[in-house]
């Protein structure tokens, strides 16, 4: 069982919710990523809606695995519009789809808070797949999954988060997850992209990669919005790429065990280089991979499954 | 005729802080004296126990009439008004049209007539339709009532814009009231910019946005000559920016309201309550610290709620996108008297001032002192009147308060606007 009813942020979450998750996403490889028949009956009969309320690609398509493999009833909802686009209130919206009885809601949307408030208007289950610049804690478990695989544990292990931090609610849930677990976290970018109050997060921060990137056993590069480019917040993609990018001369200098993430989609060229993206460190693919076991792990715990897993 | 019996009348203009009795004819305050027998025609009111003041003036106020009904028109905003204890609120221009010229100044003050419970002080645009690019005809609605001049809700982008408002007001004997807002770098903000920002994961409004547009009017203010009334302060360097001009003997004043006093970013929790949401928004601990030291020393001259009542549909929804602002005028006196006066941080002379003298001074309106022969614009009030701040104890046409839930002790029980008995007992008339 989880100390949380609902998974929001990444802040609520003990050391012993998120070791539950890993571990019972790492029982859930061997359905995933072993067998032909890669169904458990574990949700068989239990709804899911996933409620994107703006694009996604990749977390869709791995939520919508997760539910497959766990034989639970879903379906999607939602597209490039929001509900407000369409002039429906989020409360409409969800008072809507909790009337046709459902146990448990998804939801991406590009305003923070939005999960929060789905809670105060169904008694089903929340699971926040990102939600504006606030939170994305589904993308921190895969994160997290990741490089415990590679290096057995979290604790005592330095990451440096790299980008555009401050419009990143991927750092914002991976970074107090990590120090959760007792990693310690650096995060690196241009000023023009670092947070408001680092200290909200209890992490060093730095403009400067070339500084600390032998230190480090993680360099988590983090995707940069190309709506944030030329003449905002950075000058161009080529002066990012220069002081920023992740390319061969500096992948060279990390630590022999040090690996790379990225939580895609990337730019390749611009934060990483693509022979970076490809080369022997790097565990994107193997994250992409998690998020289908952690985020099945996460659905099953939350809808009253037992960190054992028995099919 | 109305005859308030042993009351304790504070007005530190003419200097009372008695036990007295206080007859009301007509429109006027006929005598004020220890003791006055009651003449057969007055209806006697029982002032023991409670305070009676001059009437309380917000200088602040949105009543979205005309274009936006649905939130509050003038007339139930005046039923608001009544019910918190003022006799006088000061409309802002930002109506749909705005109020920018004299015929829409006329309106505001008809309306209010018709409504009878408050007098309406109609704010006017400085720049037409508060685009900031062109002078609104100041002049027009000087001759129509307008009592000042104001771009509230934005900030006047362009600081040549500005000067030029500046100096056009600075002919008439009007003040040019500041919203304070450099949109270039609040641009996007939704919630004060540091901890609060990252905390929730939002674009922040950083107080510099505040600071530099402040600093930049009181600059101005000395160039023009024009008296300058900052709106809604809510950063301790935005109020050391302003005790500086004052003490250069600028004519520079400032107001502030019961939730910059009474709140700051750390209520707003992982719940996202957009009642909470505000424009300029709630800033630090330290900041709502500083305010209240200034709005008790003096540097703040003016209490004001910019009451901003908004339907249901606007705020029950992501913090993102609910609309900025909360209602103030019911919440007012009961927050200053339950935070300020009854810890004995507050005397009643300075709350008289702050909520009585001073805005009617910034405003140019004449002054009124419980005395005879002056008009009868008065407030009592029961300092331990229970007020249970719930959706059914507001008036008003919305119910967006940020103190909804609050327990507060202290209201305003019987209002005289010029000698009307707006608020009797509590009900509104």
């Amino acid at each position: 069982m989880l100390s949380v009813k609902h998974l929001i942020d990444t802040y609520s979450l003990t050391a012993d919710d998120i070791t539950q998750i890993l571990d019972t996403a790492k029982s859930f490889a061997a359905v995933n990523n072993a067998r032909i028949i890669k169904k458990v009956p574990a949700l068989r009969g239990r709804t899911i809606v996933n409620l994107f309320l703006e694009p996604s690609t990749r977390t869709k398509s791995s939520f919508e695995l997760a539910e497959k493999r766990l034989s639970a009833d879903s379906i999607s909802m939602g597209g490039s519009t929001s509900s407000v686009v369409k002039g429906e209130s989020l409360a409409d919206t969800i008072q809507t789809i909790d009337a046709m009885n459902v146990d448990m809601f998804v939801c991406r949307a590009k305003l923070a808070g939005t999960p929060q408030k789905i809670t105060e208007n169904t008694d089903a289950i929340v699971i926040n797949a990102g939600d504006g610049k606030h939170q994305h804690p589904t993308q921190a478990m895969l994160d997290l999954y990741t490089i415990r695989e590679h290096f057995g544990h979290l604790d005592g292990l330095k990451v440096a988060v790299v980008g555009d931090l401050a419009h990143s609610r991927v750092c914002g849930s991976l970074a107090p997850a990590l120090k959760t677990m007792g990693a310690e976290v650096t995060l690196v970018g241009p000023p023009t992209f670092q947070v408001d109050d680092p200290d909200w997060f209890g992490c060093p921060q730095t403009s400067s990669l070339d500084e600390v990137i032998e230190d480090m056993d993680v360099v988590y590069m983090l995707r940069v919005q190309l709506e944030r480019m030329e003449g905002a917040s950075i000058p161009s993609r080529r002066e990012y790429n220069r002081l920023y990018g992740l390319d061969m001369a500096r992948v060279d200098r990390m630590k022999d065990d040090a690996i790379i993430c990225h939580p895609g989609p990337m730019n390749r060229g611009m934060e990483i280089n693509a022979d970076v993206a490809d080369c022997a460190r790097s565990r994107i693919l193997n994250q992409v991979n998690a998020g289908v076991l952690t985020r099945m792990a996460e659905m099953y715990l939350l809808l009253g499954g037992e960190s054992n897993v028995s099919d | 005729m109305y005859l308030i019996k042993g009351a304790h009348v504070v007005d530190p203009q003419v200097d009372l802080d008695d036990i007295l009795d206080v007859l009301i004819d007509g429109d006027k305050i006929a005598q004020v004296a220890a003791s006055i027998d009651a003449p057969a025609a007055a209806t006697v009111i029982d002032g023991a126990g409670k305070y009676l003041v001059p009437g309380l003036v917000d200088m602040h106020v949105h009543f979205r009439d005309p274009g936006f009904e649905y939130k509050e028109t003038i007339a139930t905003g005046s039923r608001a008004a009544a019910h918190g204890g003022f006799t006088d609120v000061a409309t802002m221009p930002n109506t749909d049209p705005v109020t920018d010229t004299g015929a829409e100044i006329r309106y505001q003050i008809d309306h209010g007539r018709s409504a009878g419970l408050v007098h309406i002080r109609p704010i006017g645009a400085l720049t037409r339709g508060e685009q900031g690019e062109a002078l609104a005809e100041i002049g027009d609605m000087v001759m129509e009532g307008a009592c000042a001049f104001s771009d509230d809700g934005h900030g006047v982008q362009s600081a040549g814009m500005m000067r030029t408002c500046m100096g056009y007001v600075s002919q008439f004997d009007k003040v040019a009231i500041a919203h304070c807002e450099v949109e270039s770098l609040s641009a996007g903000g939704v919630i004060n910019e540091g901890r609060a920002s990252t905390r929730l994961g939002m674009f922040g409004w950083p107080a510099l946005g505040e600071e530099l547009e402040i600093m930049r009017d009181i600059e101005l203010c000395k160039l023009t000559g024009c008296a300058l009334h900052i709106a809604h302060i809510s950063t301790a360097k935005g109020l050391e920016l302003v005790k500086a001009a004052k003490a250069e003997g600028l004519p520079v004043t400032c107001e502030v309201t019961p939730h910059h006093l009474f709140l700051d970013e750390d209520d707003i929790t992982d719940l996202y309550d957009t009642s909470l949401k505000m424009n300029p928004p709630l800033r630090l601990p330290s900041d709502a610290e500083a305010l209240r030291a200034g709005i008790l020393d003096g540097s703040i001259d003016c209490l004001v709620t910019d009451h901003a009542p908004h339907a249901i549909h606007e705020k029950d929804c992501e913090w993102e996108i609910a609309f900025f602002g909360t209602i103030g005028l019911e919440t007012s006196l009961p927050l200053m008297l339950t935070n300020m006066v009854a810890p004995g941080l507050m005397s009643w002379q300075r709350l008289v001032e702050v909520m009585a003298v001073n805005p009617r001074k910034v405003l140019r309106l004449a002054p009124i002192a419980v005395e005879a022969g002056a008009v009868a614009d008065l407030t009592l009030i029961d300092p331990a009147q229970s007020v249970e701040v719930t959706e059914d104890y507001f008036q008003g046409k919305s119910k967006n308060s940020a103190f909804l839930g609050m327990t507060l002790t202290g209201a305003a029980t019987d209002v005289f606007m010029a000698g009307t008995r707006t608020l009797a007992d509590g009900v509104v008339a």
